[in-house]
């Protein structure tokens, strides 16, 4: 597939997010999200549970409509395109669900030719030898293509979501929480596959995460969002952006405890409630 | 504007009372808005069907399997319900139609009723209770494990994927299972009344053939079609729009029987006050039973 390999500084951002506005009823889950993510890039969004970091990776997509602000994939409004447009969009990105989200009903080979059944004219023949290819790169067996997803571990799941996200070669490459639930010795597995993918594929990647250790290993740039409920007024939901090693050098408290893995005034807060309902 | 402190003057009843009176119109509105912005969504979602539906048909692959979820797997089900239906109409009819002599009249009144009425109303009702439940749960299931937002994701819309084969197997194949409701009812029917009442065949059979008519046979599968449709959307609708979790799946599969059968009800009357008005209207009235 062509497409450009490199970033150079005039190029326009393969992904463009212009003060988003994401809200669910009364609750306000993204508040002027402003991103621009360079092709190339594999950039991090971390930020704790309920932050709006799966929210923002579904606007990307367009699972997730925006309440206000705009969402730009290769120059082109997500919001302004036909649901044909939008299809066609879509076969050029790749979305790595958080679990996985196979399809039970199919078995794994079936769910990794599902995008290629879709948007190819491929023969059976040629379709099988695609999906084998992918499965190895991702380093599961070739016993796994005929079983069921209830039959897999996490782990493998995952990887199968990866195999699947990869089919058709996209140039963005989504990863929701790639890492969330596996052990260590899995989700370093995961890593170096997201490392790989990137050095095989010139891929544009964003990872959502709030695993500090993937997100070093992985990113050239990262994210914080901070909840939209405990900012001030006016304040910008992105607390921190730029490259990993800045990460323990910000001056944000907010930043340094999350990247430490420290409670800080959540654990008053817990004790001031419980405290309420005595 | 009123300080806080001329507020402090006010009687304490009537601070009470308004609030309440507030809050009691302000639960109504909300349950009110909820009803109408629920219907309008699904006739949306039904108006998406639709439109996908004519678009582009969807492949044999996904046809298949919903074509014999509906149709074979529903037609055990569908005729033991036909045939006792029919056997329990002789029980009740009999006792009623015996006292005045009028047995042989038996065979009019089951089979009038089976093939306008029962026949096509119960099919539905089994087809929402056995495929329209599970349905919805299966939705529900593949909504809450984000598999909707993967087809999505990778191009596929997720109405014409999942929702037009559904909707299609149940368009296509209720006339199928109300006709074979209809006959077993039939079947069960002269089998009670001819083999353990006693009735004569020969007049059982004369008195149907003078009441029940093609009329009669086509009004209730023209209904049944409408049935299908209204079991497709609702289902679907109510798998796609599920909330999480173990509960919200239970809630989605009983809801979507029940307001498929509320749905079926409404819909068998208002079809059956069109279907008399157009036979009335177009032909003479046909021959009373009494």
């Amino acid at each position: 597939m062509d497409r450009p390999q490199t970033n150079n500084a005039t190029d326009p951002p393969l992904v463009s997010v212009r003060q988003l506005h994401v809200t669910f009823g009364r609750q306000e889950v993204l508040r002027n999200v402003t991103l621009e993510v360079p092709r190339g890039q594999t950039l991090a969004v971390i930020g704790e549970s309920g932050c709006g970091k799966t929210v923002l990776m579904k606007s990307l997509i367009g699972l997730v409509q925006p309440s206000r602000g705009q969402v730009r994939f290769d120059q082109q409004d997500l919001a302004t395109l036909s649901e044909q447009e939008l299809t066609r969009t879509r076969v050029r990105m790749g979305y790595v669900f958080q679990n996985a989200a196979l399809f039970d009903s199919m078995t794994v080979g079936q769910n990794v030719a599902f995008p290629l059944r879709q948007h190819s004219r491929l023969g059976p023949a040629e379709i099988e030898r695609l999906v084998m290819r992918r499965l190895a790169e991702v380093g599961l067996p070739d016993a796994v293509v005929a079983k069921r997803p209830a039959e897999l571990s996490g782990g493998m799941r995952k990887r199968v979501g990866l195999a699947r996200a990869l089919i058709m070669e996209p140039e963005l490459v989504l990863y929701d929480e790639p890492t969330t639930g596996l052990d260590p010795i899995v989700a370093d597995v995961i890593n170096e596959l997201i490392l790989r993918t990137r050095r095989t594929y010139p891929v544009t990647s964003i990872v959502v995460t709030h695993d500090m250790r993937t997100a070093r290993k992985v990113a050239d740039r990262v994210v914080m969002i901070y909840p939209a409920s405990r900012l001030e007024p006016g304040e910008s939901q992105i607390i921190f952006d730029g490259p990993p090693s800045e990460l323990d050098r910000t001056d944000d408290r907010r930043v340094l405890q999350f990247v430490r893995g420290e409670a800080g005034e959540r654990l008053m807060e817990m004790r001031l409630a419980a405290e309420a309902l005595e | 504007m009123a300080s806080a402190a001329d507020n402090l003057d006010e009687p304490a009843g009537e601070d009470r009372s308004q609030p309440a009176l507030a809050n009691w119109v302000a639960d109504w509105g909300e349950v009110v808005m909820d009803g109408v912005v629920n219907v309008g969504d699904m006739t949306l979602f039904a108006w998406r069907t639709f439109q996908w539906m004519l678009t582009r048909l969807p492949r044999k692959e996904t046809l298949l399997p919903n074509f014999y979820q509906v149709g074979v797997l529903s037609l055990p089900v569908v005729a033991l319900t036909g045939t006792f239906i029919g056997m329990v109409l002789a029980v009740q009819s009999y006792s009623q139609f015996s006292q005045l002599g009028l047995e042989t009249q038996l065979g009019a009144v089951i089979n009038v009723t089976l093939v306008r009425e029962l026949g096509p109303v119960l099919a539905a009702t089994m087809l929402a209770g056995r495929v329209g439940s599970a349905m919805a749960a299966e939705l529900g299931t593949m909504r809450v494990t984000e598999q909707i937002d993967a087809l999505a994701s990778m191009g596929a819309n997720p109405i014409h994927y999942l929702v037009v084969p559904r909707f299609l197997a149940c368009l296509f194949l209720i006339p199928t299972l109300t006709v074979m409701a209809d006959f077993m009812g039939v079947v069960g029917g002269y089998f009670y009344s001819v083999g353990i009442l006693g009735i004569d065949k020969h007049h059982y059979w004369y008195n149907s053939e003078m009441y029940v008519d093609g009329y009669d046979l086509f009004s209730g599968i023209f209904k049944s079609l409408f049935f299908g449709a209204a079991i497709a959307v609702v289902s679907c609708y109510r798998g796609f729009n599920c909330t999480p979790g173990a509960e919200g799946v239970g809630r989605a599969a009983t809801a979507a029987f029940v307001y498929s059968f509320v749905l079926i009800l409404v819909i068998d009357l208002s079809l059956d006050i069109l279907i008399d008005a157009f036979r009335n209207a177009v032909w003479q009235r046909r021959a009373s039973l009494f």
